[in-house]
This record gives structure tokens, sequence and C-alpha cells, in this order.
């Protein structure tokens, strides 16, 4: 009993770290209907940035997460500028296609510039386990939880409060309208791309922070678990990503201490296939109907 | 306060537009009427800024509008209200009413028209925190025009209002779009009802595939043999 306990708080850590990554598929598919396979790769981005940060300029831990979040948002829209907006037209095969060239560009380039060797990540709070009636939770731990938490707090409120947000999900379903509502939607998409590349930043933060090892290709597992959390917890849904990535990351957990860990990634795809033959919109995700 | 100069419009190859003139005068409730595929609809579009043109000239207040995107219209208070109303469905009555007013600053005066919207649209009023989706035609259509008045604006362009709606309703946005007139909106009217289009509207200009074929004051089109037989049903 003290071990599934155990693994519920591991696999709620690492759940809240593929809920941020998620967050921003789902934000982005929501928008303009497109899976941005780099996305995982601007996550890697955010630990790298919050690496150098950290190390290279020895900034403090806060101003080296709200750079790790910045410079992936600026990336995230210029990716957007750049790669996606002049395909806005074209058949959406040809925007995925583009955005697989552009994840192995930033891999390409980051091993280029990063070395492929993995680095050590400072360790900025004791790995100190704290006690609570025999459930072992880590400072770091705790940490990456409430910062996450408090990120998706704050997202919601952008989203379902401000006039920003509502502008936001004005353009996510129906980008005429919107545009007749005097909404600039080119800004507003760019905006999503910022606020999703900033999330998976900050989780780049977060896993060097319980994970502490990074290098270039770390995004691409977890970019595809975090896709496969927005699947399940029904894409273009933001509470079905934070729902998906939790459950992701209990099942992650469970199957590693319960099973085997040689069993993890194999369950966590097979919840994909699961989901897609059982209810394809994801959990929380609405049934889209054809448009007339 | 609205003027197209021999507007040449192109779906691809297809040429839609076929030089279009007409003017619309302060005030004024102008209609285009026409059958299905006439080109009101891309007309209207490319007024709004939803669609570029390659020929001919715009003139907005006397401004040209060559080049101009939508979302920089509104704020000039060219506002238009789209075919098949497209309000958010997921989104409530009264966050679609907001959304009208994205980039209205003044707050006092928004309160005052958020009461006149509701006055004119009783309805929406007792709707308020429902979803539009889950609207009737008719409600959606109130809601679409009460959002594009939420725009505050000075020539309002409405596409096909009437469409689905029953007879009865119809009646009743026809006469909602003559109060929204008198409070001083010019209004350009799109519709395949020609019928009631023409009996609300001062002048009329009647469109096919792409080209205006007839012109006139709303009598006199009414009373027109040709229209007569190709749109009021004898």
């Amino acid at each position: 009993m003290g071990l599934f306990v155990q693994q519920i708080v591991n696999g709620l850590a690492l759940g809240s770290i593929y809920a941020l990554i998620a967050l921003g598929y789902t934000m982005v598919y929501g928008i303009i209907r497109l899976i941005n396979f780099a996305h995982g790769d601007i996550y890697m981005i955010g630990a790298f940035v919050g690496y150098f940060a950290l190390t290279t300029f020895n900034l403090p831990f806060g101003v080296s997460l709200v750079l790790a979040m910045l410079i992936p948002a600026i990336l995230g829209m210029l990716i957007e500028r750049v790669a996606y907006r002049p395909l806005r037209k074209s058949p959406s095969i040809a925007v995925l296609i583009t955005a697989i060239g552009v994840s192995l560009l930033i891999e390409n380039l980051a091993i280029l510039w990063f070395s492929p060797d993995p680095r050590p990540f400072p360790q900025i709070f004791p790995n100190m386990p704290l006690d609570f009636f025999g459930i072992k939770i880590s400072i770091p731990q705790i940490i990456v939880f409430l910062t996450s938490v408090a990120l998706m707090i704050a997202l919601n409120f952008l989203v379902q409060k401000t006039k920003i947000g509502k502008a936001m999900r004005a353009v996510s379903q129906d980008k005429e309208a919107a545009s007749l509502m005097g909404i600039d939607t080119d800004r507003i998409i760019s905006l999503t791309f910022a606020i999703g590349s900033a999330l998976a930043g900050a989780a780049g933060v977060m896993v060097g922070v319980i994970y502490p090892r990074i290098q270039p290709l770390m995004g691409v597992m977890p970019g595809l678990k975090a896709f496969v959390s927005a699947v399940l917890g029904g894409i273009g849904s933001i509470p079905g990503a934070m729902l998906g990535g939790l459950i992701m990351g209990l099942t992650e957990s469970l199957v590693t201490a319960l099973i085997s860990s040689t069993w993890r990634d194999a369950i966590a795809f097979g919840l994909l296939i699961v989901i897609l033959l059982v209810k394809p919109s994801g959990i929380l995700g609405k049934s889209t109907r054809e448009k007339v | 306060m609205l003027e197209v100069k021999n507007l040449h419009v192109y779906y691809g190859q297809i040429h839609a537009i076929k030089g279009v003139s007409f003017t619309v005068k302060k005030g004024e409730v102008v209609t285009l009427i026409g059958a299905n595929g006439a080109g009101k609809t891309t007309t209207l579009k490319t007024i709004s800024g939803l669609l570029p043109y390659k020929e001919g000239e715009i003139h907005y207040k006397g401004e040209n509008l060559s080049g101009a995107k939508a979302h920089n219209l509104v704020g000039k208070g060219l506002i238009q209200v789209p075919e098949g109303r497209h309000v958010f469905p997921n989104m409530t009555v009264q966050e679609n009413l907001d959304l009208g007013a994205y980039l209205r600053k003044d707050k006092k005066a928004l309160a005052g028209e958020l009461e006149k919207v509701f006055s004119l649209f009783p309805r929406l009023k007792e709707r308020k925190q429902q979803y539009a989706g889950t609207l009737s035609g008719g409600e959606q259509q109130m809601l679409a025009m009460g959002r594009a008045l939420m725009s505050g604006p000075e020539l309002l362009l409405l596409d096909e209002p009437s469409m689905g709606l029953a007879p009865l309703l119809v009646r009743e946005i026809f006469t909602i779009v003559t109060e929204i007139n008198k409070t001083g909106v010019t209004i350009l009217l799109v519709e395949q009802n020609a019928n009631m289009a023409l009996s609300i509207a001062h002048r009329g200009y009647v469109i096919e595939t792409g080209r205006v074929v007839l012109e006139g004051d709303a009598q006199s089109l009414a009373t027109n043999e040709a229209v007569r037989k190709a749109y009021l049903g004898g």
C-alpha cells in the first residue's frame, strides 16, 4: 500500500510535467488544427535555457525559469511565423510534414551547438525526502507540482476570464467570424504559440529539477507522450490536456513500480490505441460536428 | 458612404465578380438581390475585407479600402453579419456580445449599447448565460446582429438574414433591420428573399452571374416585370 501511494506521488510530479507540455499541443491544435511535432523540442530548448541561465550565468532559479519560458515563447512565435503561417491555406498534411522538419532541424542544431552528450542539470533544491506519514515526497517533487499547478491555474484564468482569452477561444471556434469582430487572428495564433511554448519551456526546467540530466534528444519521448496525453484528455481541450498528462504520469509510474519498467512505454502508447478505439474524441473532448 | 467601382473578384481561376459597381448613401437601406451563386455574398465578403480583389475600387467614407484586412475595418464602423450567423457556439450569449465589442474601449457607452441590444432582442437577455450553439436559428440570427451592433456599426452589411428562418421570424428580423436603420445605421442587405428585402429597402441592385443587371429604387424594382418574373414568383 505504501509503495502504491508512493508511486502516485511520483506519478503526479511526472504527470504535471506531461500536462504542461500537453497544453501546448492542445492549444495549437485547438486554434489551427495542427499537431505541432516540434513542440517536444521546444521543451528541450527550455531545459537548455534553464541550464545555461543557472550554470553559465549563475542566475537565481526564478529568473532562470522566466528566461526558460520567454526564450521558447519567442522561438515558438518565430517557428509559427516562418514555417507554418505561409502554409495557412495549404492542405494540413503539408503543415504536418513541415512540423516534423522543424523538429528535426531543432534537434540537430541542438546536437551541433550543445553537443550530444548529456549534461547534469544543477541541483538547486536539496533532494531531501520529507516524510508524510511514511510517504516520501522530495522537495523537488513539491516544487515541480506546485509550479505546474500555479501555471495551469494562471492559464485557465487567462483563457476563461481575460479579453485575450476570449479572443483565443473565438479564433479557435471560427476564424472568419473572429476577424469580423476586429480580432487580428494572426496575432492571436502567434500568441497561442508563445503561451504553449512558454509552458513547454517551464516543463523543461521542471524535468531538470526532478531528473537532473538533459541532452538534445530529451524532447522526443516526452513530446510523444505529452501528445498522447493531449489526445487522451481530448485534443483541443485545455482541462483535457491537464487531466491526460496526470493520467499518463500516474500510469507510467504505477506500471514501472508494479509491473516492470520495460513495459512503461508500451503501455503509455497502448493507452493511445485504446482511447482511439473507445472514445476517439478523448475523455473531455467534444465530438466535433461538421459545419454546414 | 460606400462606393464600389468596377469590382472584379476571382476564386482561383473562377471569375466570380465581373465588374460590379454600386453606391450606398448615408442613412440608406440598400439591397443586393439575386439568385443563389450570383455573387452577392462574394461582393459583401470583399467589401468587409475577407476576400482580396484584383481590379476595381472600394471607397468607404471617402477612403480607398484597397488591401485592407477585415479586422482593421471593424474599428472604422464597417461591420458584417456573415451568412449563416457564425456565432461562437461554445461561448455564452453574453461572451458573444462581448466579442462584438472587442475593439471598443468606452466601457460606459458599452453598457448603454448592451441595453439597446437587449431591448431590440429581449430573447437574448433571457438567454444571456446560455451557449450560443444551443440557440435556435432565429435566436442565432438575433445574436449575430446584436453582436454586430456591439461593434458600433456605421455601415452594417447583412448577409442573408432570412436564411433558413420561418416566415414569421423573417418578418420580425426585417422589422428590426428597419429599426436599426432608424437609429442612423446605414445598411447594405444581401438577400435571396427579394420580396422582403425590397419591402424595407430604399434602393436595390439585381445581381446575376457576377454583374449588376438592374438597379433602381425599391418600389420600381418590386414592380418591374423582369424582376417579378425572376425573383418575386410572378
